[in-house]
């Protein structure tokens, strides 16, 4: 990662999760993915970074992660150095490992991590039943609906218990019925367990629906158009869906995505 | 439906196979053909009854070869393919080495190798240099085929190389191991056979291939059809037994390993 202004304590005691400064991604192959981008999320807020296809959202995304490193410009996650993983990934598959069964799936992270097997058993359970999958330790992925799946794969990001979790488009690949189901379990985790979210999505929709704040992003090199509070009355639920008040921010977050949907086909 | 299918994939064979041998049985018997111009079924079969002490011994020794070249070339391509895999230098400088020994026909290596290795070792290594290559490239191709965000995933817990190999890679490689395996029993006798003919009468082995050859010289072609039968028996045997492994191993996740209805 690129030298840091400010340390991973600072964010922390600034009362950020994530903080992004002239963050860019250039890849090798000479394409600008990303920004400049300037952005921070509070600890606890649930953010959407919402934008067309190919916007750098990921990009974004993976950055936070580690998982790639700005071609310039700072990332700083807070990190409580108390041993435990700061984030969990959700990834747009549910990236399950077909040859092990639930169970061990979810506990890849803890694995990873050297935690004692006497400790991982209790914390794969919780994590199991706070997606509601507690029944379903022994299956393997393939039993599974895709529902299901992503279910796991949350549960997986959950076990090491992250103060922040980064979904890139995590329900995209679902039906309607099945991605509203998850929408109002994510909300409710997100309300009982304190977590940071970072939500990458492409649609308004979910954007508004789970989000505090959302973040439209230009077309590619990725940068900020504009930003929407989404301020209603907590907590929300299927009325909020289908309420004036979700359908007239729906509009003026549509409205501030226009542009960047015409950006390439003019370029 | 599938119940009569199944069976009919069974019957057809057999079916083919009976009235295949009672032509032959015909054709021997209406013309008076002599055994040693060619042999009827029947006559093949006391062949092999009367003859089993000595065919016996040798499908022993052929399949003990064949064994020994099996576990070095499985225990040989799995070891270079994670070599490779760890080290991309490695990998450049010794990969084309491995396809010269493939392409060179082993029926060609196998007069000098006699030369200059112990008959028995000439053997083994033949039954190895035809067996090894497919385990080390579909080894390499799973090793390879690994899911890019399981990797990343991988990454962002910190997971060591180890970690990485054991947890990630070797299980996803494992069903293309397990072809490889499959490919390499079949050759690792066909390599074995080769090598046995290659030494001819002229060595001390005793082994199938051998008995084929020699019977040949005595004009004991029921004895030659006897041994040629154990051959294609044993090959079956060993296909179908890393056939059933695969399909053990695999049968809980891999699509391979299940059934149409999932």
């Amino acid at each position: 990662m690129a030298e840091s202004a400010l340390s991973e304590t600072d964010v922390d005691a600034a009362g950020l999760a994530v903080r992004l400064r002239d963050a860019t991604k250039v890849y090798d192959n000479g394409v600008s993915a990303l920004g400049p981008l300037d952005l921070d999320v509070a600890k606890g807020e649930f953010v959407a970074l919402l934008g067309p296809s190919g916007c750098g959202k990921s990009t974004a995304l993976r950055l936070m992660a580690g998982l790639s490193a700005p071609s310039s410009g700072t990332v700083n996650v807070s990190h409580k150095g108390d041993g435990r993983h700061p984030i969990g990934f959700v990834f747009q598959e549910p990236t399950l490992m077909p040859w092990a069964n639930v169970r061990e799936n979810v506990r890849l992270p803890l694995k990873l991590s050297h935690v004692p097997a006497a400790e991982t058993a209790a914390r794969i359970d919780e994590a199991l039943a706070q997606v509601g999958l507690a029944e379903f330790a022994d299956a393997f992925p393939r039993e599974l609906s895709g529902g299901m799946k992503m279910r796991v794969s949350l549960a997986r990001a959950l076990v090491t218990d992250p103060d922040i979790l980064l979904m890139d488009e995590p329900f995209a690949a679902l039906d309607e019925i099945t991605r509203f189901r998850l929408n109002n379990d994510l909300l409710a985790l997100w309300r009982d367990l304190d977590k940071t979210v970072v939500f990458v999505t492409h649609s308004v929709f979910e954007s508004v629906y789970l989000s505090q704040r959302v973040i439209v992003m230009t077309a590619r090199p990725g940068r900020i158009s504009a930003e929407f509070r989404i301020e209603t009355a907590e907590p929300r639920a299927e009325e909020f869906r289908t309420s004036a008040e979700y359908a007239g921010y729906c509009r003026e977050v549509s409205k501030a995505l226009a542009p960047s949907y015409s950006g390439p086909r003019s370029a | 439906m599938s119940f009569f299918r199944n069976v009919g994939r069974m019957l057809l064979p057999a079916a083919v196979l009976a009235v295949g041998l009672a032509l032959w049985e015909l054709v021997v018997r209406v013309n008076d053909i002599q055994p040693y111009v060619l042999p009827s079924p029947s006559a093949v079969f006391q062949t092999l009854v009367s003859d089993w002490p000595v065919l016996s011994e040798s499908l022993g020794v052929t399949l003990l070869t064949t064994l020994q070249g099996f576990i070095a070339a499985a225990v040989g391509g799995i070891a270079l393919a994670l070599l490779f895999n760890q080290s991309k230098w490695l990998e450049y400088s010794l990969f084309p080495y491995a396809v010269i020994l493939q392409v060179t026909p082993v029926i060609a290596i196998a007069p000098l190798l006699l030369i200059y290795l112990p008959q028995q070792t000439a053997v083994v290594v033949c039954a190895w240099i035809v067996g090894f290559f497919p385990v080390l490239s579909n080894t390499s191709l799973g090793l390879n085929s690994v899911d890019r965000n399981l990797a990343g995933l991988f990454q962002l817990y910190g997971a060591s190389r180890l970690q990485t190999l054991r947890y990630l890679k070797l299980p996803a490689a494992l069903p293309f191991i397990l072809g490889g395996l499959r490919i390499a029993g079949g050759l690792s006798l066909i390599g074995a056979v080769v090598a046995e003919i290659a030494a001819g009468t002229a060595g001390a082995g005793s082994g199938l291939a051998f008995r084929i050859a020699e019977s040949g010289y005595r004009l004991n072609i029921p004895r030659m059809f006897a041994a040629l039968l154990l051959l294609s028996v044993a090959g079956i045997v060993i296909y179908g037994v890393l056939a059933l492994v695969s399909h053990l191993v695999l049968r809980r996740w891999h699509e391979s390993a299940l059934g149409k209805e999932n």
